[in-house]
């Protein structure tokens, strides 16, 4: 697979602030589609019309964000679940 | 409002002709290259252009088949819903109009494309015929290069650059309108940049 | 982790630039105060937004170069030539200016002492400022912590920090420093030379079984070669962080 062009999820901490409200790219998810437990910092971030994130895995769609006229519209594609801590 | 910035002016071009740019964009001489995911890498002789039609009829063209085809030269704008707008872009490609010129049922009036990769976008039919679209394989007179969506991809100026497709596979008219990738994550589903259609709603 | 969690909503605070430092021809420090800031640690970045006077607005994420210090925070900047921020914060910021920034951020790539080694550094460009951070905060917790810091840059003149790691490399013995040099280098260069490969990583670095937490950052396609290699070379994916710097929209 061609990586050259993603960023970490790391790159959106401060967008995720954002939308969450809070640091979450220390915060793990599992990817839905293979499983594959990792940090949100650690999602391969592809930053189109919207900020893609994909599995470092698999490489899936996990999550996609779009800043619209209204706030953000957070897709959680492929997110079997998140944990949060303290 | 943000607090101003003494001496910060960006790398918009400030002197964009009147009436060229439309609302809420600003012109730049770069070319920003946004995408989804990986790009795509196709070898010509794996490359295909497939339509299908609504009753599921397919026509095909290899790479060398569809270089062969009568190709038209353009110079376009070209709008991106980030705001950036690029003015006086050189294409070469294959209009639309000739690639549906013979048989193909163009009943319903939609059409999705897809890419190589994944990628979607949908369109009427009516937004991509009649000299309004191309599949372009040049630009600025040289091959497109894969991170601007080479070997080819769909050129629709009239339109929100996410609609021109990178890495275009082919495209499969319909007689129902589907949501491509970013009109499902809440983009307009036309896009017309004069009238400020960004997002869903607008 | 508690550590990289912060009360209260992320506002945009307004810093003043006190100093400017030339680090090298392309690259400045500044440093900023600003008053309101919540702390940080090494390895967070900070977003900074400009505006024009017409309402047009720039954001880009810098990471921060310094240890807490108070209200003081420190970034190295390189310019890109092509950029939209870099070539504002590199030839017209003047000392006493105003920005705005927002932060700490980026918990995901913070380290301190308490997390212990051994620490493996690595960077390419510009990539080293994170990683000056956490060195920096490790030296003054005088912590024990043993760390090894790799860096890669074009040529000797653009070595960032060169003159501090050398200090710092030679009072402290579980610190190493080494450089590598990619396009040209000095006659009498005794470092490296060369891009970082997979042979460079496995002579350089703390071997797999050491398990090392590992932190890299540059450019895309430095991490990306880095990151592969490490992994090749038997380092956990869950200990190896990446800080990808790309090519700005």
């Amino acid at each position: 697979m061609d990586n050259e062009r993603h960023l970490d999820g790391n790159a959106l901490a401060g967008l995720f602030h954002d939308v969450f409200g809070r640091e979450m790219t220390h915060e793990c998810a599992c990817c839905a589609r293979c499983g594959a437990e990792n940090q949100l910092g650690a999602a391969w971030v592809y930053r189109g019309a919207g900020d893609v994130l994909r599995c470092p895995n698999c490489g899936s769609i996990v999550m996609v964000i779009v800043q619209n006229s209204d706030g953000f519209r957070v897709s959680f594609e492929a997110i079997r679940w998140l944990q949060t801590s303290a | 409002m943000s607090f101003i910035t003494r001496g910060f002016r960006g790398r918009r071009q400030l002197d964009a002709p009147a009436g060229r740019v439309p609302p809420g964009q600003y012109v730049t001489a770069d070319f920003p290259v946004l995408s989804a995911g990986p790009t795509p890498r196709v070898p010509l002789e794996e490359w295909r252009f497939t339509i299908t039609d609504p009753l599921g009829s397919e026509r095909s063209w290899t790479w060398a088949e569809f270089t062969s085809l009568p190709r038209e030269t353009v110079t376009v704008d070209i709008h991106c819903v980030t705001k950036w707008s690029k003015l006086d872009t050189t294409w070469e490609g294959v209009s639309l109009d000739t690639l549906l010129a013979d048989g193909t049922d163009r009943a319903g009036g939609h059409v999705l494309f897809h890419s190589y990769g994944g990628y979607t976008t949908n369109l009427p039919l009516e937004d991509v015929t009649g000299g309004k679209a191309w599949i372009a394989f040049n630009y600025d007179g040289q091959p497109l290069e894969p991170e601007h969506g080479g070997p080819a991809r769909l050129l629709v100026p009239h339109l929100y650059f996410w609609k021109s497709a990178k890495w275009v596979d082919g495209a499969t008219l319909s007689d129902s309108d589907r949501p491509g990738f970013w009109e499902s994550y809440g983009y307009h589903n036309y896009g017309d940049p004069w009238r400020e259609q960004r997002y869903q709603g607008d | 982790m508690a550590g990289a969690a912060l009360p209260g909503r992320l506002n945009w605070l307004i810093a003043r630039a006190t100093e400017i430092i030339e680090e090298t021809e392309r690259v400045r420090s500044i440093v900023l105060d600003c008053p309101g800031w919540p702390g940080h640690l090494p390895g967070h970045h900070i977003d900074i937004r400009l505006t024009g006077e017409d309402g047009y607005q720039a954001q880009r994420s810098y990471s921060i170069a310094s240890p807490a210090d108070d209200e003081q925070v420190v970034i190295t900047v390189e310019l890109v030539d092509e950029g939209e921020i870099s070539p504002f914060l590199i030839g017209e910021l003047r000392v006493g200016d105003r920005i705005e920034i927002r932060g700490p951020v980026g918990g995901y790539f913070i380290w301190e002492p308490s997390r212990g080694g051994p620490l493996q550094l690595i960077g390419g460009g510009s990539g080293v400022v994170p990683l000056m951070s956490m060195l920096r905060a490790r030296v003054r917790a005088g912590s024990d912590v043993p760390v090894w810091y790799l860096s890669s840059a074009r040529s000797f003149d653009d070595l960032i920090y060169r003159l501090e790691l050398e200090s710092i490399s030679s009072e402290a013995e579980e610190v190493e420093v080494l450089h590598t040099l990619t396009r040209s280098k000095p006659p009498d260069w005794t470092g490296l030379t060369g891009r970082v490969d997979r042979v460079m990583l496995a002579r350089h670095v703390w071997p797999a079984f050491t398990r090392p937490l590992c932190y890299v950052c540059g450019p895309t396609g430095f991490v990306e070669t880095v990151a592969t290699s490490l992994v090749a070379l038997g380092h956990q994916p869950g200990r190896i962080k990446t800080e990808r710097f790309g090519p700005t929209n």
